[in-house]
């Protein structure tokens, strides 16, 4: 009786959300094994930039000049650097500023681009007809060499910002031309039109009914832009021109590596590693978010 | 078709125009100038000393007045005086461009035969194995770093193979072209296998949507044979839209190939970019970033035009 009455109620009564939840988690983790990995990786990363001591107990600017380019041993498993410092310690600390540039870039394009793009498409008119040769300037612009540019250039403000900012403006940029774009096709759909004819202002009816419809498409982005901008970060710390020393940063690493690598190997191999699996995960973690978001990509997976 | 062309070379001025602003701009708010740099060198430098300098160099005028002086000679071709060398901007590039462009196209050669064939071989094959090995070399190309790559193949030369580590001596293509392409080799190859990633997942995506296009389906119903399905009817109009991707490409390259250039010790013009943004060279850095601009701009342009001849359905207004 007992069990034709869980049945039953299992039958007619429906799941409880914390089920449907664990059931939708599951299903993601059997359809998308790279994007549940992605997302594994990224929240371990994520965790390790909050709070670097739990996952590395050694101090990362702890020199022991007497251990310099010491290999991998069971102390030290990523081996030590050119001051003996502990490999491991520093990648960990690492993760730090390139998760922070890397949310901060998506935040800052997300805002800016939803902003310009959809403001720009609806309001049409003169500040249009500006903002999008100003897009044409930003797409015009040489991506490495002007972000190198405009981080000398702002010198003064301070570095995770500066990068930030840096990063975020021939990207926002681009992305204010796609939201542009669907606010134009937004524009002519009923309810907008329905809106506006009850006289509800601009700001009301882009905050309203723009806004929430074209913030999809920049979630669906943001996973991967994690990823590239961290990957364009450790180039320009790779370069000199983003994080300075002490501080630890995989690009700087790498550049360091450059000078004892040959003799130290391990310098230059973890680092990287270390970008390639974080460039990785949000890749994988955005590809998976975009089929499983995208409706022009639903049902057969490419 | 001619108006269309005319409309899109008068729209380039008012973004080449912005380019120009924007540039100088950020160039100006660099903290610093190059006399203080100098100063540096050769210990102090008096007030007057330094505003004699700053007057020969044109830096001591009103912003406006300097960006003005600066336009007008722009528009005659002419990108002013390396602060530094004390030779003009353009007999400075014309000594650099060309390597970098070798670099550039090189790279661009490599990543086209890399991606386009594994592309179709993924499409044409999905979900094999073939298919699987190819999008995940993909993904892997597209997450790694190329000046990681770059440093682990030095690593390995040096270890396994005792080459010596770059930079070497540079030598120029007309001077000895076989010692040259040795060098260029392996960077052109790390630049062009990082560009292939994108190439070959889009590659992969056009031609999975030629693929399922009728007429393909009508060819393969008459009978025949997969090479010719796949070369006449497919790939020929896939390969349109990758056309885009690749003309579009190359500017980017251009502009990557700052690392690869440092790394290797190749004197293009990635490497001067760097040097003239230490130095606070302005005419340079403003020089080099108008001139990638255009190149930007230009081949926009020659990507729509091309789009235009290689599919006969397009026809702009």
């Amino acid at each position: 009786m007992a069990d034709s009455a869980t049945l039953a109620r299992e039958q007619l009564l429906p799941e409880s959300t914390g089920r449907k939840r664990s059931r939708a988690f599951v299903s993601f983790v059997r359809h998308y094994p790279l994007g549940a990995f992605g997302a594994f990786v990224a929240l371990l990363l994520i965790l390790m930039a909050i709070m670097p001591g739990t996952f590395a107990r050694q101090n990362p600017d702890l020199t022991m000049l007497t251990e310099r380019y010491h290999g991998i041993s069971s102390e030290h498993w990523m081996g030590q650097d050119q001051l003996g410092r502990d490999q491991y310690s520093r990648i960990v600390y690492g993760a730090r500023t390139s998760i922070m540039i890397g949310f901060g870039v998506v935040v800052f394009t997300s805002f800016m681009g939803v902003l310009l793009g959809s403001v720009s498409g609806y309001a049409g008119g003169w500040f249009d007809t500006m903002l999008q040769r100003l897009v044409d300037v930003g797409i015009a612009l040489p991506g490495l060499p002007f972000i190198i540019l405009v981080v000398t250039s702002l010198q003064l403000m301070p570095l995770v910002p500066r990068l930030v900012l840096s990063l975020s403006i021939l990207i926002s940029l681009s992305q204010s031309r796609i939201i542009r774009g669907v606010t134009l096709a937004l524009k002519q759909e009923q309810y907008v039109e329905a809106a506006r004819a009850l006289g509800a202002h601009g700001s009301r009816v882009i905050g309203r009914h723009i806004i929430p419809n074209v913030l999809p498409i920049v979630l669906v982005s943001s996973s991967t832009l994690v990823g590239a901008a961290v990957l364009i970060e450790s180039s320009l710390s790779f370069l000199g021109y983003g994080v300075q020393p002490p501080t630890a940063s995989w690009g700087r690493q790498l550049n360091d590596a450059r000078e004892f690598m040959v003799r130290a190997p391990h310098l230059a191999v973890f680092p990287g590693l270390a970008i390639f699996l974080t460039v990785y995960a949000f890749n994988m973690l955005g590809d998976a978010i975009r089929d499983k978001i995208d409706p022009r990509l639903r049902g057969g997976r490419r | 078709m001619q108006r269309y062309i005319v409309q899109r070379v008068l729209l380039m001025i008012p973004t080449l125009i912005g380019v120009t602003v924007v540039v100088f701009i950020m160039v100006r708010l660099i903290p610093g100038d190059i006399v203080s740099l100098m100063a540096g060198d050769f210990g102090a430098v008096s007030p007057e000393q330094k505003q004699r300098i700053l007057e020969e160099f044109g830096l001591h005028e009103n912003i406006a007045v300097q960006y003005a002086r600066w336009f007008s000679h722009i528009i005659r071709l002419d990108l002013g005086t390396s602060l530094l060398s004390g030779r003009t901007v353009t007999s400075e590039l014309a000594a650099r461009l060309p390597v970098t462009l070798e670099l550039g196209l090189l790279a661009l050669a490599t990543s086209i035969a890399i991606g386009v064939p594994i592309g179709i071989i993924s499409a044409i094959r999905q979900n094999s194995l073939a298919d699987y090995a190819g999008r995940s070399l993909a993904i892997a190309i597209l997450a790694a770093p190329n000046f990681w790559i770059a440093l682990i193949l030095i690593v390995m030369a040096a270890r396994y193979f005792q080459w010596g580590v770059p930079p070497r001596q540079y030598v120029h293509l007309h001077e000895d072209p076989i010692g040259n392409l040795k060098m260029m080799f392996v960077p052109a190859m790390i630049l062009g296998g990082a560009a292939s990633g994108t190439l070959m997942r889009y590659t992969r995506t056009t031609m999975l949507e030629v693929l399922r296009q009728d007429y393909v389906r009508t060819a393969w119903s008459k009978g025949l044979s997969e090479r010719a399905v796949v070369t006449r009817h497919a790939l020929r109009n896939a390969l349109i839209p990758v056309v885009t991707v690749i003309g579009l490409g190359l500017p980017s390259l251009l502009g990557g190939t700052i690392i690869i250039e440092s790394i290797y010790g190749i004197p293009g013009m990635g490497r001067y970019y760097v040097a003239a943004i230490n130095q606070l060279d302005f005419p340079v850095i403003q020089g080099i970033n108008i001139l990638i601009a255009s190149m930007v701009v230009v081949s926009n342009l020659g990507v729509d035009l091309l789009y235009a001849v290689l599919d006969p359905r397009i026809q702009y207004g």
